[in-house]
């Protein structure tokens, strides 16, 4: 290693001033790593974005990061699973443990009838205030408003099940479900706002109501269905997940989201996946280009290759001296690509606007804005991909030049 | 490094179906600080020597020493460090490196040796000055003419004071004053530093330089005196 620190600056001024020896060769070159970098970079983002906004609503609908539940109330979500209100050691975790904010909730099947209509839905008894943080319905309140408090009496529905009940705003349904004693526990409602899901599929189904309420007309005064618990960001929840584990008892389960919905978690893992596969596809087209740059470089310096050999430079250091012509190649054009990449890239992310395919975006979950995410990993990954791969495809033409025949090079004109 | 012994040196070189002898049974001693020239007509082998000496080429069989260093047998990195430390060679075309200046081609040698810059820089513009290159540093090869070229190619073989000089008609492309003053020159530096030189050459006028004319014809040594 010393002597190649000592042939630096030697190699480096070759290196330097060979990769400018033919001007439009190397600008070409440039052009290409830059425009193929900035392509990673931005359809990573725009990748990167969707999926965080799938992940995120797909998140908001489970809802949050971390439940604490009854051990069968995934499998049986009904009130007989129902769990007490936080207390003691556990209520001083959730507010010391540094999450964003939790809040309790009841959740369970019931029947909504209109003067028309009757509908299955998902009744959901929830803290008002906590719920921007965890569902995000409240700003989602087409007409009408969101509850106020954990006594409101109001009931909120979603604009289809509106439709499908032929009511509105102001007109009062009746809400059915079970007591933990099974019997028919039902009141009516005052429908006092409209909500329009970003998922059409979730304005069938989920229908709020204030936590006390709930528990009043169901007779579980001091118990809830769920724990919701909310951290700063979905991909790091664990040292969250981890200091909330330690204090619920045994009789409680607690799931990150990521055991909660497999499918989210498959999507979240495949993402680092795409991303790498992409970057990957990219540079192999670039390859081709740079393989040819260096191999024509060296086409034309076959005779110079010779004269540095016959002058007792090793193999070793002419491989050395074209990999770092390649190395400043993909460097330079690694710059210029990444700031390329920066500067589209930042005015996209307060939103770009794709309600032309919402419907499909929809299907997929996500929604009609798309905000790019340029994050630093997909960066690095991206940039250590083209320097690691672009020295890996260097070195056989740099090793074809180091091989050659002193004698026979200097007599190539 | 001391004398250069080469054994029963042979190298054959094919061109298509035709079989060229390069080399044959080539027997020579070279003590150090010997002005040798080689001379004979094109093919007559004297470039395949010089660069079977200077461990460019590998003969086919035979021995060639250098000291206590058996050549022939080194391998790409040995000789490279051979070439490098104990070799300077000067081409008939000129062969500098195009994309550095007359003081960067001269360093170059010495940037490889892992010279220090400051020794480097001194030696390099001595050597340029003492070959009339003064002033001429900063210019890369084509800003230079033949000449000129072929004087800082002389520089860049002699700055690190190898124990072999090298070279192969190292006047064809150069006029007669500008042959005569590099010839002088390397008379200069075989006598007051005792750098072997082992010139392959068509010209009289180099020939008369050399104390000890060698001459060679279809691979052999036909005659060896001292003049």
């Amino acid at each position: 290693m010393a002597g190649f620190r000592i042939h630096f600056g030697t190699i480096f001024i070759l290196s330097w001033r060979n990769l400018w020896r033919n001007h439009r060769r190397t600008y070409i070159m440039l052009g290409a790593i830059s425009i193929g970098v900035w392509a990673m970079i931005f359809m990573t983002a725009l990748m990167r974005g969707m999926v965080d906004d799938m992940l995120e609503q797909g998140i908001r609908n489970l809802p949050g990061h971390i439940q604490i539940q009854h051990p069968d109330f995934l499998d049986d979500p009904s009130v007989v699973n129902s769990i007490p209100e936080p207390a003691g050691e556990l209520l001083v975790a959730l507010n010391q443990a540094g999450a964003k904010r939790w809040a309790t909730r009841i959740k369970l099947p019931a029947v909504i009838a209109s003067e028309r209509e009757s509908r299955g839905i998902n009744l959901v008894g929830v803290e008002p205030d906590a719920e921007a943080d965890i569902s995000g319905i409240p700003a989602q309140i087409g007409t009408g408003r969101f509850l106020t408090s954990n006594q409101d009496q109001g009931l909120v529905i979603g604009a289809k099940l509106a439709q499908r009940l032929e009511t509105r705003l102001g007109k009062r349904v009746v809400v059915m479900s079970q007591d933990p004693d099974n019997n028919i526990s039902e009141r009516g409602f005052r429908i006092v706002g409209i909500y329009r899901a970003e998922m059409p599929g979730l304005e069938e189904l989920n229908v709020y109501a204030a936590r006390d309420t709930l528990q009043k007309l169901l007779k579980i005064e001091g118990r809830v269905s769920q724990i919701i618990i909310v951290g700063e960001n979905y991909r790091d929840i664990d040292t969250l997940y981890r200091k909330v584990r330690q204090s619920i008892p045994a009789s409680l389960e607690i799931k990150p989201w990521y055991e909660i919905d497999s499918y989210l978690a498959a999507m979240f893992n495949m993402m680092d996946g795409f991303v790498l596969v992409w970057v990957i596809i990219i540079f192999l087209a670039l390859s081709f280009g740079l393989v040819n740059t260096l191999v024509m470089a060296i086409f034309e310096r076959v005779h110079e290759i010779g004269l540095i050999q016959a002058l007792g430079m090793r193999p070793a250091l002419i491989v050395y001296q074209i990999l770092l012509e390649s190395l400043l190649l993909l460097l330079i054009g690694l710059g210029i690509g990444n700031s390329l990449a920066i500067m589209t890239i930042k005015p996209l992310e307060s939103g770009l606007d794709i309600s032309m395919v919402a419907e499909g975006m929809a299907m997929m979950g996500a929604s009609s804005t798309l905000y790019p995410s340029l994050t630093l990993y997909d960066m690095v990954l991206a940039n250590t991909v083209v320097v690691i791969l672009g020295i890996l495809t260097s070195i056989l033409p740099a090793w074809r030049a180091a091989k050659m025949d002193p004698v026979q090079a200097l007599n190539t004109t | 490094m001391s004398a250069i012994h080469c054994h029963q040196l042979c190298k054959t070189f094919t061109q298509g179906d035709e079989v060229i002898t390069g080399l044959d049974h080539v027997d020579i001693t070279i003590e150090e600080g010997e002005f040798v020239c080689l001379s004979g007509p094109s093919g007559s082998g004297k470039t395949t020597l010089l660069n079977a000496i200077g461990g460019l080429d590998t003969p086919d069989s035979g021995e060639i020493r250098m000291g206590d260093i058996r050549i022939d047998q080194l391998n790409r990195g040995s000789l490279a460090d051979m070439r490098l430390h104990h070799i300077g060679f000067v081409f008939q075309a000129y062969n500098l490196i195009p994309v550095l200046s007359a003081q960067e081609n001269v360093e170059f040698v010495m940037q490889v040796q892992g010279v220090a810059a400051e020794k480097r820089a001194r030696k390099s513009v001595e050597i340029l000055k003492e070959v009339g290159l003064q002033g001429m540093e900063d210019r890369r090869p084509a800003h230079l003419s033949g000449g000129q070229q072929q004087r800082v190619a002389v520089a860049r073989a002699i700055v690190s004071q190898p124990d072999l000089v090298l070279a192969d008609e190292p006047t064809a492309n150069l006029d007669s004053v500008a042959a005569d003053h590099l010839m002088g020159l390397f008379s200069e530096l075989n006598e007051h530093h005792r750098i072997t030189f082992v010139i392959a050459t068509h010209d009289k006028r180099v020939m008369s330089y050399a104390r000890r004319l060698i001459k060679m014809q279809d691979g052999k040594i036909i005659s060896d005196e001292a003049q």
